[in-house]
């Protein structure tokens, strides 16, 4: 690795590490950070870096946040009587069983979805464009109308998780508990990831947005690679998916879970905002977004979502390759695209 | 031996009959001429033989293994590419990348593609693209190179994926004439050392005569004459098909 | 999932009639978001919440007083030239580029819409009384607000007067001509800009025509767009771009799917089940083309 790299990295991680002694006020918000990172790092996979542009990551997400919780519960106690109202005061976890339940939780939020993803590929990756982005909404959307008629898990009245345990005496405990969830999540994920970039399937990927039928024609079986690289973002989104149903403390079926009018639209912004087809865009755009949303939410009050949609337009339209891009334009020293001109307008010789 | 062997293909798109009754047969390590004027059904031909659609009769034989009912991946890595008239390469990727997921091993295995690229494989794709004559612009992105100059990316990166036979659509149409030399070179240098097979799509007359061992000429879906390349030029049929003379 | 509706058939013939009714007024739709996707080649998410926008014009005449059955003349105009400015203000910028860019343009557009309405009509459900009675039918066993009927007829009559539009005037013909090819139309002289204005415009209009009638016959609900917006995208991929009368009967097989689907699985399921069978269309497109080896385009 490079030595500024290096520098990079560990500064970022010690930073990471600290951030919630230094800015305990903020420690839920630099939780959902990391989340929001997770998110759009993990769309970029299939809309920046395969062309696939998916509505329906969200459903990954939703999975993964009622499955934790559901285990969490489920394994001690009833849960039909759980949710049925105000569980959460009948039943009690003890310490142990609430960070069991966690770990097992969280286990089941990263695979099911994971397989999920590997039963339905097949069949949703085979539509491509735009048909693949409406399909996906639907999937996203439809998720969580359906989740919204399960009376095991809530039905209309939602599921509200299991509380932090009261003999953890540090009122500072719960928010840090799950930030460094978060942030473990975060940088496996942002590993992961980067060994993606350096290795061949990151070509493929690549090889599919750019042209699928000469991928094809070449040999490259895709259907395998689309759907292995689905599996990647449901893993990842799962466990995001439940951390933050742990972290909110309840969890609402269109309004939380399968939230694709928002969060399932915002990890497609915040990776087209950053620059999609690169390893940071994602990140600086999520950070950005967030810092947008966090900054301007209770400014405009009441307009928060008109100024959303007008950014998504304006993004949309003016600014389709995000920051990332923009800044290729302009330094493409710095992204290592240095090309000599006596290249570009060389005549081809056949000798 | 015949490593190509087409029987009686048909192809419809509606109502319009694409192939019809089309018979090929393509000897292991020769290059073959495919020729006809526009519409005849020479890329409908090539895309059966592929797989891109599927047929209406007939029967495809590649390597004696029956090919017409598989799928484009499945018979790419049989051996068997083509490449197209409008170029395919993957735009957003600089050249070397292009030959680099071109690589067979693009498709054995996970352990291989999530595996970093070794650098033996940059160095034969480097050398690759030196063959067709674009080395100087291996770090250029694909999608920013002449329609020419795509053409010859194409063909380095089928011959970067080691196939067993070639079909190549109009490998010269939109090169510079003072290149065309150059490639007349080096497809008869593929064919004679790494012994790849080419049945060739061509319009240019010079060079599918001076490349081809046999040709083969269809006309409205049609095979309407073959025979090496002295036999088709003075053949009064082809010669029609192509003024236009009924 | 209750299945009483197959044991009293006429139950049955209640919601198929409800269904045909209801899909008459998606078809009406539907050929909005064809009309736009064919000419312009734009897919417009933003469908519903124009159709909602033209349900609150209605609403609004009937918080003056007026009867809102009016607004089946007067919420189109006023749309229409809603559905102008937005192409000059921003669908203009995206019609020549990437159809995705199209959806998530105007999914910021409907999330501006829905929280503009919000804010100015407030988040109660609503409906504009129109007061024109119910028909019963069969020995009173099967009820048919006038409404509904009132809205078939009405989207009937809009759809033809369309249909003759395009086929008979200036205007018609040019922007069936743009929908050809687009630039064979301009070189011939058609002005695309007014031609695309005009067919943004023309689609706004129809959504406010079903949207007034939406606003007499069901409710309204700054939130509810999005799924009017499916369904309408459904149709068009169902019955093809070009095709009206397979419109019309996509739209009513959806909408007798819906009411179906309302009694057995229950009401809150309904919308649920309009997504699934979204998701089941084109999962059901995409094997029967990937037969053929291709794919959906």
């Amino acid at each position: 690795m490079k030595k500024s790299d290096l520098i990079l990295y560990s500064g970022l991680i010690i930073f990471g590490l600290a951030a919630p002694y230094l800015f305990p006020a903020f420690k839920v918000q630099l939780t959902i950070l990391c989340i929001l990172i997770v998110l759009a790092m993990t769309w970029n996979l299939q809309g920046g870096e395969m062309g696939y542009n998916s509505f329906g990551n969200i459903l990954f997400y939703g999975l993964g946040m009622y499955l934790c919780a559901s285990v969490q519960v489920g394994m001690f106690f009833p849960l039909a009587e759980w949710t049925e109202s105000g569980g959460e005061k009948t039943f009690e976890h003890t310490t142990s069983q609430f960070f069991q339940g966690m770990g097992f939780g969280l286990l089941v939020a990263a695979l099911i979805p994971t397989i999920v993803a590997g039963l339905i590929g097949y069949a949703i990756l085979g539509l491509r464009g735009h048909y693949f982005a409406i399909c996906t909404l639907g999937l996203g959307i439809a998720a969580g109308e359906i989740a919204g008629g399960i009376e095991i898990i809530g039905a209309g009245q939602g599921f509200t998780t299991p509380p932090f345990p009261k003999d953890i005496v540090n009122p500072e405990a719960r928010g840090e508990f799950f930030y460094f969830l978060s942030f473990i999540l975060l940088i496996a994920t942002f590993i992961f990831i980067k060994w993606i970039y350096g290795s061949r399937f990151k070509l493929i990927l690549n090889a599919i947005r750019d042209n699928e039928d000469k991928a094809e024609a070449m040999g490259i079986e895709t259907m395998k690679y689309k759907i292995v690289g689905w599996m990647v973002s449901a893993f990842f989104c799962g466990l995001a998916g439940g951390i933050m149903g742990g972290l909110i403390g309840y969890i609402d079926s269109t309004d939380v879970a399968f939230d694709g009018r928002e969060m399932g639209v915002f990890m497609v912004l915040m990776a087209i905002l950053g620059g999609k087809g690169t390893l940071w865009g994602p990140i600086i755009g999520a950070t950005l977004f967030h810092i947008f949303k966090e900054g301007f939410w209770t400014i405009l009050l009441g307009w928060q979502y008109v100024a959303l949609g007008v950014l998504i337009v304006v993004i949309v339209i003016y600014f389709p390759e995000g920051l990332m891009g923009w800044l290729r334009e302009k330094y493409p020293e710095r992204f290592g695209e240095v090309i000599d001109e006596k290249d570009r307008k060389a005549q081809v010789e056949l000798k | 031996m015949s490593i190509l062997e087409v029987k009686n293909v048909s192809k419809s798109f509606g109502g319009v009959k694409a192939n019809e009754n089309i018979s090929i047969n393509v000897k292991q390590g020769s290059i073959v001429g495919l020729i006809g004027p526009n519409g005849s059904g020479k890329t409908t031909l090539f895309n059966s033989i592929v797989g891109t659609h599927p047929i209406d009769k007939g029967s495809i034989k590649f390597d004696n293994k029956e090919v017409s009912e598989l799928p484009v991946p499945v018979v790419a890595k049989l051996g068997l590419l083509r490449t197209f008239q409008q170029t395919r390469i993957y735009s957003k990727l600089n050249c070397v990348e292009n030959m680099l997921i071109s690589h067979k091993a693009s498709d054995q295995g996970f352990a291989k593609i999530f595996s970093k690229i070794p650098p033996d494989l940059t160095e034969r794709a480097e050398n690759l693209l030196n063959f067709v004559g674009l080395h100087q612009k291996r770090n250029l992105r694909a999608g920013d190179l002449s329609f020419g100059q795509q053409k010859l990316l194409e063909l380095a990166m089928a011959l970067m994926n080691e196939p067993k036979m070639l079909l190549l659509d109009e490998p010269t149409a939109g090169i510079n004439p003072t290149l065309i030399n150059g490639i007349i070179d080096r497809l008869i240098k593929i064919n004679k050392e790494y012994g790849i097979t080419l049945l060739v799509i061509e319009h240019n007359m010079r060079v599918i005569m001076s490349l081809a061992q046999k040709i083969f000429c269809l006309a409205h879906g049609q095979m309407l004459a073959d025979g090496t390349p002295e036999q088709i030029k003075n053949d009064k049929r082809v010669i029609d098909a192509y003024l236009g003379a009924q | 999932m209750d299945f009483l509706i197959f044991k009293a058939p006429i139950l049955m013939v209640q919601a198929s009639l409800d269904g045909i009714l209801l899909g008459i007024l998606f078809a009406l739709i539907a050929y909005g978001m064809a009309l736009q996707w064919g000419v312009m080649n734009i897919i417009n998410i933003a469908q519903g919440d124009l159709v909602i926008l033209g349900g609150y014009i209605a609403y609004t005449m009937y918080l003056a007083g007026i009867h809102p059955g009016w607004g089946v003349i007067v919420s189109p105009i006023i749309m229409f030239f809603v559905g102008w400015g937005l192409y000059k203000l921003v669908i203009n910028k995206v019609v020549d580029r990437d159809l995705f860019i199209s959806i998530l343009a105007t999914f910021g557009i409907a999330i501006v819409f829905q929280q503009l309405m919000n804010f100015i009509f407030g988040a109660d459900v609503v409906v504009a009384q129109s007061e024109y009675g119910t028909t019963m039918l069969f020995d009173n066993s099967v009820t048919l607000p006038n409404s509904k009927i009132f809205s078939a007829f009405i989207s009937l009559l809009y759809a033809v007067i369309l249909v003759i539009y395009m086929k008979k005037s200036k205007l018609g013909r040019a922007i069936r001509a743009t929908a050809q090819n687009a630039r064979a139309a301009k070189i011939l002289g058609v002005d695309t800009e007014k031609v695309y204005a005009a067919t943004f415009g023309i689609n706004a209009a129809l959504c406010g025509v079903a949207g007034a009638l939406i606003a007499i016959t069901f409710t309204l609900h700054p939130y509810v767009g999005l799924p009017y917006t499916v369904r309408s995208f459904m149709i068009v991929i169902v019955a093809g771009l070009g095709n009206l009368p397979a419109v019309a009967i996509s739209g009513m097989g959806l909408g007798m799917f819906e009411e179906f689907a309302d009694y057995i699985l229950g009401t809150e399921f309904r919308i649920g089940s309009v997504f699934m069978l979204l998701v089941l269309i084109l999962v059901y497109r995409r094997f029967k083309l990937s037969r053929k080896r291709e794919y959906l385009k």
